[in-house]
């Protein structure tokens, strides 16, 4: 019996393996070979010679750094709101209120459903009271900004909590004496903490590539400043737009590894007792 | 910006120049000064204390909001540079791509901001339809505009235009001399226009210019739309949204578009030619307009003043637009004659399409064009 | 001593009122949130409603929603909503299997945060660079081309696709795909190897595992995730506008023509109401969805 469970292993670990490797094969030549053409475009000159030039202009551009702060900043406070309002509301609604989750569900999807540059025109007599009145700063986008993310952080969110029993976690905590805040910061956030990144990823990704309705607004963003610089020529153009991937890609990876961190010893034993996923896959 | 030293030597100079215009009393409207409130309503330079005060004025905002400037369309890159080295004024410039409606949305939803645009430049149809929402002003050089291209009382007036031209990439298609030639085999695949003739003033001229060059006229574009029509079903008409990078990368070797703005690609294409067929002259022309509620309105009036004088309307020559006040210029000899000689040759006389008549042609296309070229 | 679960550990913390009924105040829990929602999000939203019922005069009409059955915006409806329908399908079963390529590795190791962080970026890619990108590869100008050209393989005699309808799917799938791996990836680490082992061990082989264990607990993240790729692509506006900029077959396109268009067919009414047209549409879906999730959850 060990011997035939040890072949099937074997035979399904090298399916696996067969799978796995055609996967990413093809995925990288689908992702990469137009980012491989883009890459190559940006460096062609105009007699067919390899060039840095277009390259070089983007140093060059006196508003880009203002932009670029601009812009993290506005990625930072995005992430941080979207979560403080996400994460409790649906832990919330899954223990109190299942029967509203179809209509959070449903807000959450309604951002995505609106097109940007026709949201930006209801969104209009936000702004202007909000310029007269609070501030004019280009940070008050971070409000419009936590809308636009819901949808892609509320599923991930979602999908992350799915995972995890939160009902019977959070009953065992409670009666062992925790509070609400130690229920969510300690017992379910650790234990959705991928989800939580991937939902961080996302907020920051969307918020260094919107266009529309910064644009609209009349605020000058990363994404409307690279605009700006592409139209000096093609190759310029082209240049912004891999390095403003290649920026967001950098930033990521290291919120990546930032936050996938802290998966070590629970000191506190509810905890452990909560993270059955933690001995398990290492 | 690499104003420094520049900036402070010219303010110390415009300083003392208005000093000694004030003791000296001399010279139209001395003793009446530009003050904050009167400049909102100034109708001109004189009626505001003069150029000076106006510059002193502007200075003291020392900002400029424009919108719908990308730097590459009729040399605006070189203009603004320029505008805002000479006076020490920064410009903010927003929303590079947006189209003249966005122009006159964003002044009429950010109205009561600080961040509304002060200036516009507008299409024709865009400038006709929302002149409420502009400030009646007269450059010093208003007597060199033609009747037929400003409003009577400074509404808007117009600043700089072209002709609808053919561009292509001498090295990818045969010379063009004729639109149909576009018919030949050799532009499978070639030709796009700049934009959706539903929304955008140039490729709506565009299809204008191809129906007149197939037997329509002003009056009719239906021709245009059919001619379109057939170059889509031949394969040779696609439906890609032409850029920069798209020309120098070969996917559209042909781009139906105003001529300065098909010249710009030059620099990125060596071997770019523009054409405009000779019995379809379709010329355009933008409009300036300043804004009703302009946060800096002195900043504003001077930037007009700044554009329609010599200096400003030699750039747009220099970026191969036909500046509205070429033909005055030519006659005092003040234009830039190498720029000049660098248009495309037109040879015949030219055609502008009337209110009307464009009304007409967008009614058409909206609801023709989809079913066309689908 | 009490055990959770014991109906005397009150979860509830509402009193009764007089009457008998129990107020809960549970819902000062999702306060926050619907009350942010419905500054920056439903607020706007009913704007765009209401001026969808306002004519270029600001007098009340019903004209914005009868220029809905404009035989083109008819026919974009359909393309839209089968281009995001089928887009959205493929790139949640090429997404899953890439997430599932992902997960199965090590769960901290380096490749699965490359790709996680690549997917984030890939994912927010679009527009006209995203467009040039495939234009610069696949297009007919493009090195790709150029090269199956010159070996024979001419795959454009039959029309330049990649302007078409076909194209666009595919050059959306490049953003649906990592969307699909990062909303669904937390969904696969909930799955735990201790449910193949034990599925093996009770003489059940890998069709046993999916069909009974696995597919039901994912099909519920993966049905949702759908439905955010369907949303995505149903009002993605910019890539489309690049890749078709005539005779322009989504949604989104034609509310943007009639909201800048600089050549007399500026229709801010219209344009609403096409925007409504779009919620309502997506709701539709969203319903659909829903029936689908509570019918599956039962026989699966």
């Amino acid at each position: 019996m060990a011997v035939a469970a040890r072949s099937i292993h074997g035979t399904r670990r090298l399916k696996l393996q067969v799978f796995r490797t055609v996967v990413f094969v093809a995925a990288a030549v689908f992702f990469l070979v137009p980012i491989g053409a883009m890459v190559e475009f940006s460096t062609r000159g105009n007699s067919g010679q390899r060039t840095l030039e277009y390259w070089k202009e983007i140093l060059a551009y006196p508003d880009m750094v203002q932009a670029i702060v601009a812009s993290l900043e506005l990625a930072a406070i995005t992430s941080v709101v979207m979560l403080v309002l996400l994460v409790p509301t649906m832990v919330w609604v899954r223990l109190k209120l299942p029967r509203l989750s179809r209509i959070v569900e449903f807000v959450c999807l309604l951002p995505l459903t609106i097109p940007a540059i026709v949201l930006v025109v209801g969104l209009f007599p936000m702004y202007i009271w909000l310029g007269t009145n609070v501030s004019d700063s280009i940070l008050t986008l971070a409000l419009a900004y936590v809308v636009l993310v819901l949808p892609y952080c509320y599923r991930a969110l979602d999908a992350g909590l799915g995972g995890i029993d939160v009902k019977t976690l959070s009953e065992a905590a409670r009666s062992l004496g925790a509070n609400w805040l130690d229920v969510m910061w300690r017992i379910i956030v650790p234990n959705i903490s991928n989800a939580i990144l991937n939902a961080t990823l996302l907020s920051v990704a969307l918020v260094l590539g919107e266009y529309t309705i910064a644009n609209n607004l009349l605020y000058n963003n990363l994404q409307v400043e690279l605009v700006h610089l592409g139209r000096a020529n093609a190759g310029v153009s082209i240049a912004v737009a891999v390095a403003s991937l290649l920026f967001a890609f950098v930033l990521l990876v290291v919120l990546a590894f930032i936050g996938a961190r802290p998966r070590r010893m629970h000191r506190d034993p509810v905890a452990m007792l909560a993270s059955p996923a933690v001995s398990s896959q290492k | 910006m690499k104003l420094g030293s520049l900036t402070r030597h010219l303010g110390v100079a415009a300083l003392a120049w208005l000093l000694v215009a004030a003791c000296g009393g001399s010279s139209g409207g001395g003793s009446a000064s530009c003050s904050a409130s009167a400049v909102k309503t100034a109708t001109s330079a004189s009626a505001c204390g003069g150029l000076d005060a106006l510059t002193a004025a502007a200075k003291a905002e020392g900002k400029l909001n424009v919108i719908a400037l990308p730097r590459d369309w009729a040399n605006y890159g070189a203009i603004l540079d320029a505008f805002a080295a000479k006076y020490g004024i920064t410009i903010t410039s927003d929303n590079p791509d947006g189209s003249s409606q966005n122009e006159v949305d964003a002044v009429k939803q950010l109205s009561t901001t600080s961040r509304a645009p002060d200036v516009l430049d507008v299409g024709m149809a865009v400038a006709l339809a929302n002149t409420n929402l502009f400030a009646p002003y007269k450059v010093a050089t208003w007597g060199d505009i033609l009747d037929t291209q400003k409003e009577s009382t400074g509404l808007w007036f117009q600043d700089y235009g072209g002709f609808m031209s053919i561009g292509y990439d001498s090295a990818k298609v045969p010379t063009i001399t004729s639109i149909d030639d576009l018919k030949g085999a050799a532009f499978k695949g070639k030709v796009a226009l700049n934009g959706n003739p539903k929304q955008a003033n140039a490729a709506l001229n565009g299809v204008m210019m191809a129906s007149i060059a197939n037997g329509g006229s002003l009056d009719d574009i239906s021709k245009g739309v059919s001619f379109f029509k057939d170059l889509k079903k031949a394969g040779t008409f696609v439906p890609v949204q032409a850029t920069t990078a798209t020309v120098k990368n070969g996917t559209t070797p042909v781009v139906f578009d105003w001529d300065y703005l098909s010249a710009a690609h030059g620099k990125d294409v060596p071997t770019w030619k523009v054409f405009v067929p000779s019995s379809a002259i379709l010329g355009g022309y933008y409009a300036q307009a300043i804004n009703k509620n302009a946060p800096h309105p002195a900043a504003a009036r001077l930037w007009e003043e700044y554009l329609y004088s010599d200096e400003g309307q030699n750039l747009w020559l220099k970026g191969l637009a036909r500046p509205v006040r070429q033909a005055a210029m030519e006659k005092s000899g003040k234009i830039d004659k190498t720029a000049a000689a660098a248009l495309p040759p037109v040879n015949g006389t030219p055609k502008f399409m009337s209110d009307a008549q464009a009304t007409k042609a967008k009614d058409y296309l909206v609801a023709n064009w989809d079913a066309a070229i689908a | 001593m009490i055990a959770a679960g014991n109906p005397a550990v009150a979860t509830n913390v509402g009193r009764p009122l007089a009457g008998g009924r129990r107020f809960s105040l549970d819902w000062i829990g999702v306060v926050p949130f619907l009350a942010y929602a419905g500054l920056f999000l439903l607020l706007p939203s009913t704007i765009i409603a209401l001026g969808a019922f306002v004519n270029a005069d600001g007098a009340f009409t019903l004209e914005n929603y009868q220029h809905l059955s404009r035989s083109y915006v008819v026919k974009s409806t359909v393309d839209t909503t089968v281009i995001s329908a089928v887009t959205a399908v493929a790139g949640a079963i090429l997404g899953a299997l890439l997430s599932y390529a992902i997960v199965m590795g090590s769960p901290n190791g380096v490749l699965r945060r490359l790709v996680v962080s690549a997917s984030g970026v890939l994912a927010q890619f679009g527009g006209v660079t995203l467009a040039f990108a495939f234009i610069a590869s696949i297009g007919p100008a493009g090195f790709v081309y150029l090269f199956a050209q010159a070996h024979g393989f001419d795959y454009y005699t039959h029309g330049i696709w990649l302007f078409e309808r076909t194209g666009l799917g595919l050059v959306y799938l490049y953003f649906q795909i990592p969307l699909m791996v990062l909303v669904f990836l937390p969904a696969l680490d909930g799955i735990k190897p201790q449910w193949r082992e034990a599925t093996e061990s009770l003489g059940g082989n890998t069709w046993h595992y999916w069909r009974h264990v696995a597919g039901p607990l994912l099909f519920p993240a993966f049905l949702g995730a759908t439905l955010l790729l369907f949303a995505n692509a149903f009002s993605a506006y910019a890539t489309a506008n690049a890749l078709i900029n005539q005779g322009q077959p989504m949604l989104s396109q034609q509310i943007g023509g009639a909201l800048s268009s600089e050549v007399g067919a500026f229709e801010p009414g219209f344009a609403k109401a096409i925007a409504v047209e779009m919620i309502v549409i997506v709701t539709l879906v969203t319903v659909l969805y829903s029936l689908l999730q509570r019918r599956t959850s039962r026989w699966l």
